[in-house]
């Protein structure tokens, strides 16, 4: 448990992708199985006992602690679980067998083991006997896995590209085993570590890796022939992969992967049954997740409302009635489509749903052209080209090349997004704090507002963050500003005079109830420093709000 | 007890900060007075400018660096233990473990027993004398980390995880945040003894403190200055620098660095986190809080002012314990060499 603990507490102050994964990396390979099979399951989720209360915790150590003393530290500390894991003592002296300093600490494995066969009633004593053998790492670690608390900034995707890059395998690889998976993983290890051959899983809906698109230089049109492509609506959805098959014993299972190979059915239980009645047989469809209202694709910002939900209540089912919108299929009655061309794929696809209940599931339609003006015409507006009032749920055109096979990953010359244009408006830094890691020693994420009338003339109002957009040089120039132009500090924070201009740029616009201002960007980055732009002329927050009615 | 006497017939609180009438002097004053004794040589104890000043030889020797040679009118070494007669009091100063030099001091009144700690730590230091309990009716004591959620760890294992990442990490050059009079030489000798025997690099701030040490008897091997040619170069590197630098634009070019922090404060995560710090070493050179209470228990005192720090959590500890106990609430002492904006090279 202490290494898995020290683990965690590296990663959890690192701020760099690359270098959490060399930690994990180097955690995997250094540690045994079955320990680092439950620390990968601690790490995607997969661990499922029931979690202590904090309740239990206040109990323990008001055992163990003058109350006074309690209060003053957690008021300090600011943390349950880390006051516990500092302020736990030490056993007692006559405790210990004569000779023995430190009860032997318990490994993850055991404690996870153990963690499933201890009864509510008996599980205080046995966390007090494992708070009483670990060291103050291990026990804060032990206490933030009891209570589902483990913030530590690594995503399930990153701890399986983790074991993925042990075998020099790509992510993916992992993902396509992993629902099929089980903690300790030790199949999955003795495979990445070339020991043993792929483990087979007989999951019946399992998640394949999907094809992704490039994005679209204008450049890129002199290369290429219109005649060869085919072209769809970008959806400004989520992208999901739709699996429905039959287990062993002949039920019916459907499931909704994200397109990192999350499984998110338990969040969509109402989308999952209307698959599941559709009669598709044992398919793989990918397609985007929207919300459709009487007909009507609605926003992304509508969309977001339904997701991340701890709870899914019959209210949001019916105010936020979910659609899949299919453009691909990927297999069939087992038989694999990927290595046939796109267009005799999308005749498979169109048959399928020809036959099948379409309430919830429909056709991603082609959007015709001849020549990239016709097309680029469609792409500035979507309405008159076919897509009518969905035009606001569109951000862009696909390009797909009509003979190309299903590619898992991001092959070259395939599929190409071409984005509507981003918007642009003219805002004020306001603060500016430090960044992180290679950036510690530079001001480089920007808060910045834009004008509203205020009580006493016009104020600024927040409307984002944006901390990249910018070469090293101009972050070398906003770094200087800052530091020249500072009139407060707030811990790592600098809030600064009123006198620089961004050029934002954004791919859309949200209300919030969570930002003052009452917007809130997508995708916000700075495209322009605009030193010569007096700050009185940047854009007002009318501008946004009119951009949101639209 | 052999006097009905009480702390408070010694010492009293002024301004300055502690005053001793009988002797007439002030003990750490936060202000320039007529004569003064420094337990040691941190920027919030020792200040330029007093009229006279008693501390030991090393603590002399580090005032004079760090302020030039008249940093007061006139100043006096006396060695641990040896007595000394100031007007009705006698004094004399014994280790306090702190960092080199560092001193408590014992008042003795008509028999009755005062102890001023200054900050001290029980752990052991090999680039000091190790603190000495002294018996005594009433005890002056720090409580930097005078609560129970700090208790540091052995600072050997936390120069190990710095080592481990240096093997981890060979591209990164890892920069370590300590104070310049003290916690850096201590850091360094924690890194000989597990083995690291590759030259140090050191911030220019710190190189006469540390030249200092070595004079002292305190051998820390081959110490580098970086040179802002050299920075891009130390991957794999151990850069021992004041903590304020970390943050500083000094430390861009260095190879995407690993920033770590040498303190008891590293502790608390959130006081990790806000610092920007990737490597928090929980190594203080201050007491912990089982050393306060170990200490106050050894002193046998049955008065106990604390100075500074938490002072709340052991004065509550110390009246359970039947002690006559209260807060000072001197402010001014904190974070050693924190306040202070030191020199660039």
């Amino acid at each position: 448990m202490n290494r898995f603990a020290e683990l965690l507490d590296r990663l959890a102050y690192e701020p760099s992708r690359n270098n959490k994964l060399r930690l994990l990396v180097d955690y995997f390979r250094s540690q045994a199985d079955p320990d680092r099979g439950y620390a990968l399951a601690a790490m995607t989720g997969a661990l499922t006992f029931a979690h202590a209360k904090p309740a239990l915790i206040r109990t323990l150590i008001s055992d163990r602690t003058d109350p006074v003393l309690f209060a003053m530290s957690y008021d300090y500390v600011g943390d349950l679980s880390e006051t516990v894991a500092l302020l736990w003592p030490a056993p007692q002296a006559p405790e210990r067998p004569a000779g023995s300093n430190q009860p032997l600490a318990p490994t993850l494995s055991v404690i996870v083991e153990q963690l499933h066969e201890t009864s509510k009633s008996a599980l205080p004593l046995q966390l007090a006997l494992w708070l009483d053998a670990l060291d103050e790492t291990g026990r804060w670690a032990l206490l933030k896995l009891i209570t589902g608390g483990l913030r530590i900034g690594v995503s399930a995707r990153l701890a399986k590209t983790a074991v993925a890059a042990m075998g020099g395998l790509d992510p993916n690889d992992v993902e396509e085993v992993w629902h099929g998976l089980k903690p300790p993983y030790v199949d999955l290890f003795a495979w990445v570590e070339g020991r043993e051959p792929r483990p087979v899983t007989d999951d019946p809906a399992p998640f394949r890796t999907p094809m992704l698109a490039h994005a679209l230089d204008e450049a890129d049109f002199a290369t290429l022939d219109p005649a060869e492509f085919s072209a769809e609506w970008k959806w400004d959805g989520i992208r999901v992969q739709a699996v429905t098959g039959f287990d062993a014993a002949g039920a019916s299972v459907q499931r909704l992967y994200s397109r990192t190979g999350e499984d998110m059915s338990h969040s969509f239980p109402d989308l999952l049954e209307a698959l599941g009645a559709a009669g598709l047989g044992d398919v793989a469809i990918d397609g985007e997740l929207l919300v459709v209202r009487e007909g009507l694709v609605q926003s992304f910002g509508v969309l977001q409302q339904r997701l991340n939900r701890k709870s899914v209540t019959a209210k949001l089912i019916n105010e936020y009635p979910l659609h899949i919108r299919a453009y691909d299929l990927l297999t069939e009655n087992g038989e694999d489509l990927r290595p046939l061309p796109f267009m005799e794929r999308r005749a498979r696809l169109e048959a399928l749903l020809a036959r099948c209940d379409t309430a919830r599931l429909d056709l991603s339609p082609l959007v015709p052209f001849d020549t990239w003006e016709t097309l680029a015409q469609a792409r500035r507006d979507p309405s008159s080209a076919g897509a009518g009032a969905d035009a606001e749920a569109i951000e862009g055109v696909m390009l797909k090349r009509r003979q190309s096979i299903y590619v898992p990953g991001r092959p070259k010359g395939s599929w190409w997004t071409w984005k509507r244009d981003p918007f642009n408006v003219d805002a004020v830094l306001m603060y500016a704090p430090r960044g992180h890691g290679q950036r510690s020693s530079f001001y480089s994420d920007f808060t910045f507002g834009v004008w509203r009338e205020g009580a006493n003339g016009d104020e600024l109002a927040p409307v984002g963050k944006a901390y990249f957009g910018f070469t090293d040089e101009e972050l070398g120039q906003l770094d200087k500003w800052v530091r020249n132009n500072t009139v407060n500090r707030f811990g790592p924070v600098r809030e600064v005079s009123h006198g620089l201009v961004l050029e934002i740029a954004f791919d859309g616009l949200n209300r919030s109830t969570r930002h003052k201002s009452g917007v809130a960007m997508r995708f916000p980055r700075i495209s322009r420093i605009r030193w010569d732009k007096p700050a009185k002329d940047a854009d007002r927050l009318e501008t946004l709000e009119r951009l949101l009615r639209e | 007890m052999l006097s009905a006497m009480a702390a408070n017939d010694v010492l009293s609180l002024t301004p300055a900060g502690l005053y001793c009438r009988a002797g007439d002097f002030h003990i750490d004053p936060l202000r320039a007075v007529e004569r003064a004794l420094i337990t040691h040589g941190h920027f919030d104890h020792a200040r330029a400018g007093h009229g006279a000043v008693l501390a030991t030889a090393q603590t002399l020797g580090i005032m004079a660096l760090r302020y030039g040679e008249n940093f007061a009118g006139a100043s006096q070494a006396i060695a641990y233990g040896e007595r000394l007669t100031l007007g009705e009091v006698v004094v004399s100063l014994h280790p306090a473990g702190h960092v080199l030099g560092s001193a408590q001091i014992l008042i003795e009144s008509q028999g009755y027993r005062v102890v001023v700690s200054g900050d001290y730590k029980r752990a052991p230091d090999p680039t000091c004398a190790p603190f000495e309990p002294i018996r005594c009716d009433a005890f002056i004591t720090e409580a930097t980390f005078g609560l129970p959620v700090f208790r540091h760890p052995e600072a050997r294992l936390e120069v190990e995880k710095l080592i481990a990442s240096c093997r981890l990490f060979p591209d990164r050059a890892h920069l370590v945040g300590a104070y310049s009079l003290g916690k850096a030489q201590r850091v360094m000798a924690l890194l000989r003894a597990a083995g690291w025997d590759r030259p140090l690099w050191i911030h220019g701030a710190m190189e006469k403190i540390t030249g200092f040490y070595e004079e002292n008897g305190v051998p820390l091997g081959q110490m580098r200055k970086v040179a802002a040619a050299d920075r891009a170069k130390l991957a794999g590197e151990i850069v021992i620098c004041p903590p304020s630098a970390t943050q500083d634009i000094w430390a861009r070019k260095f190879p995407d660095p690993v920033v770590a922090f040498a303190s008891g404060w590293m502790r608390i995560r959130a006081r990790a986190r806000q610092g920007g710090v990737q490597l928090p070493l929980v190594i203080s050179d201050h007491a912990d809080w089982d050393e306060l209470r170990a200490t106050v228990e050894e002193t046998g005192c049955s008065e106990l002012w604390v100075t500074h720090g938490a002072e709340d959590a052991l004065v509550h500890w110390a009246a359970q314990r039947g002690l006559q106990a209260r807060p000072l609430n001197l402010i001014g002492y904190g974070d050693d060499d924190e306040s202070v904006a030191e020199a660039q090279p």
